[in-house]
């Protein structure tokens, strides 16, 4: 018979990155049957119900207790479970053993009191609270961490623009500074094209490219998602873009964001009126008009933004890139191999993304010729009733809330992703899958390496039907990154997937596939 | 100059509190960091971690 047991250990903090990857651990046993490792959050003690893993005991525990709960048999001991959790995170704390870790960001500050950046990645609610210390003590600051309220948002890039500091965040996941990758961010080429944005996989897609195009960044600002929001007013893009106008080692600036509240944008638009540098703006699916008035070159996709910004820096002419990097008949030697092995009835895409950023740019170039349904819809018609179930043409956003509550992100843990494509494996009508494979420090160590028993499953699945599932893949990332560029593309190639140069150009090839299926006409004149 | 092009000139030396693979990936690339060992003010008990919080 199988039973809950479950240990507690009072006054004993990990964060939630390092706890996760323990519970999947745990579960690796056969004779776990379910397992939750965590500190007692509220979100941890509803999911341990969620999973009929509490107990009265547990649900009186504080975020400040650290808990063990396991669904097992009779004779495995609680305590043996314990045991290995603590062999885990005695492995990975041997590696750091003999660093100094101060208790608090007051005594940090004493011990290194010429530091000049903090990174949180706190809970929410204690984000905000640490990051106002580290502003009043001069100090910039980068929060990760979402869940800090709008208000809380707006006071401290107050605070940090009444001291001239960098408030980065809150959820702002990518940010470069002085060559340094901070949080999730590739290992790109130094050199000469600032940017500043409020998409964490949109900054990181530019710059990967800029780095393949040969080029590189002088500094890449974070600013969070909502920061050309009304409430908040642009105010870390406005201090970034002066900071980027001001530095000599940047030549080409380039901006991102959703379409920003059209104030906002108009605010920092004026603000490059005098500007001495070429300005390129992305501000994905916005007013193009409104930025070619100020003079600044407006982009289609990410990587036309990216190619902008080099040509720019090298005095190239400055085109719309729309295109592919290959010559069109190697793209339409691809479309008619894969279109070509489907069978009637296979005719929709499921877009499965890490990078919310690189799922709506998807949708954005996609949507122009097919209904898709998503949890990030582009018009709210689109919305999925229920995000876990895909419907004909559907593009998911794993890092989206509904995916994310409790668990790290997709980049880190793909396992949502994994049971997701073996799922709709099973759909008849599916053709093509479309999916993103994210590189650089922040993320798994092997991408793609945890994707592919899933991969090479769902196209077995699939032949063992008598069909054929396409499978259009890009890797975010540069050679210089730590889990090896040509390796992982290595790895999906050889499983099968057809890799593309960026994230428009797998899009667009999805896109002229699907077409072909259709209508036959997805040959470009 | 204002401070955030001093810190474009500037050696980072960063403070990291929360996700601790962030620090050992910053210590990879030998860039200057500190890990902060962090737990909740007060447990976890928000009204008194507020009422510490305003004591400083």
């Amino acid at each position: 018979m199988e039973i809950v047991k479950y240990s507690i250990l009072k006054n004993t903090y990990y964060d939630s990155v390092t706890l996760m990857n323990i519970s999947k651990e745990i579960k690796k046993n056969e004779s776990i049957k379910q397992a939750l490792v965590g500190m007692g959050t509220d979100l941890n003690k509803e999911l341990a119900v969620n999973l009929n893993l509490s107990s009265p005991e547990l649900q009186e525990i504080t975020p400040n207790d650290f808990f063990v709960s396991v669904l097992t048999d009779e004779n495995t001991a609680i305590e043996d479970v314990i045991n290995q959790v603590h062999g885990i995170l005695n492995r990975k704390k041997s590696s750091r053993s003999d660093d100094y870790m101060p208790k608090t960001l007051d005594s940090a500050i004493k011990y290194e009191p010429d530091s000049n950046l903090v990174l949180i990645s706190l809970p929410g609610e204690y984000a905000a609270q640490e990051a106002k210390k580290a502003l009043n003590n001069n100090l910039n600051v980068m929060i990760f961490s979402d869940n800090v309220t709008i208000k809380e948002e707006k006071e401290l890039k107050d605070l940090a623009i009444s001291k001239g500091l960098l408030m980065m965040g809150p959820d702002c996941g990518t940010a470069i500074i002085n060559n340094v990758p901070l949080a999730f961010a590739n290992v790109v080429r130094k050199g000469h094209i600032g940017l500043v944005g409020a998409s964490g996989t949109g900054l990181q897609e530019i710059t990967v490219l800029i780095d393949k195009l040969g080029e590189g960044v002088s500094q890449v600002i974070g600013t969070g998602g909502r920061d050309l929001d009304k409430e908040i007013g642009g105010s870390m893009m406005l201090l970034g873009l002066k900071a980027l106008m001001d530095d000599p080692e940047t030549h080409v600036i380039v901006l991102i964001s959703k379409p920003p509240h059209p104030e906002v944008a108009e605010k920092v638009l004026k603000l490059t009126e005098n500007i001495n540098k070429p300005l390129v703006v992305n501000f994905i699916g916005g007013d193009k008009d409104m930025i070619e008035k100020h003079k600044a070159y407006a982009c289609i996709s990410l990587e036309d933004a990216a190619r902008k910004a080099a040509a720019l820096i090298r005095n190239e002419m400055v085109e719309d890139f729309t295109g592919f990097s290959q010559p069109i008949e190697e793209i339409n030697k691809i479309v008619e191999a894969e279109a070509g092995k489907f069978v009637q009835g296979q005719k929709y895409f499921r877009g499965f993304y890490t990078g919310g950023t690189l799922a709506g740019e998807a949708m954005n170039l996609l949507g122009k010729d097919f209904e898709i349904y998503s949890n990030i819809p582009l018009s709210p018609d689109f919305k999925l009733e229920n995000v876990m179930v895909s419907f004909k043409n559907t593009c998911i956003d794993f890092g989206d809330d509904a995916f994310t509550i409790g668990k790290p992100h997709p980049m880190i843990d793909p396992a949502a992703r994994i049971e997701r494509l073996l799922h709709d494996a099973q759909d008849d009508e599916v053709a093509v899958v479309l999916m993103d494979f994210v590189l650089g420090y922040g993320s798994h160590k092997d991408p793609a390496g945890e994707m592919l028993p899933a991969i090479i499953e769902a196209k077995k699945s699939m032949k063992e039907r008598g069909k054929y599932l396409s499978i259009i893949g890009y890797v975010c990332g540069t050679d210089k990154d730590p889990q090896g560029l040509r390796e992982t593309e290595n790895k999906l190639k050889e499983a099968g997937v057809v890799l593309m140069p960026s994230n428009a150009q797998a899009a667009k090839l999805t896109g002229l596939i699907l077409n072909r299926v259709s209508k036959e006409s997805g040959f470009i004149e | 100059m204002n401070k955030v092009n001093e810190l474009f000139n500037k050696e980072l030396k960063i403070i990291n509190m929360g996700i601790e693979s962030f620090y050992t990936d910053l210590k990879e690339q030998k860039v200057k960091v500190i890990h902060v060992d962090w737990r909740p003010v007060a447990g976890g008990n928000k009204k008194l971690s507020s009422l510490l919080s305003k004591l400083k």
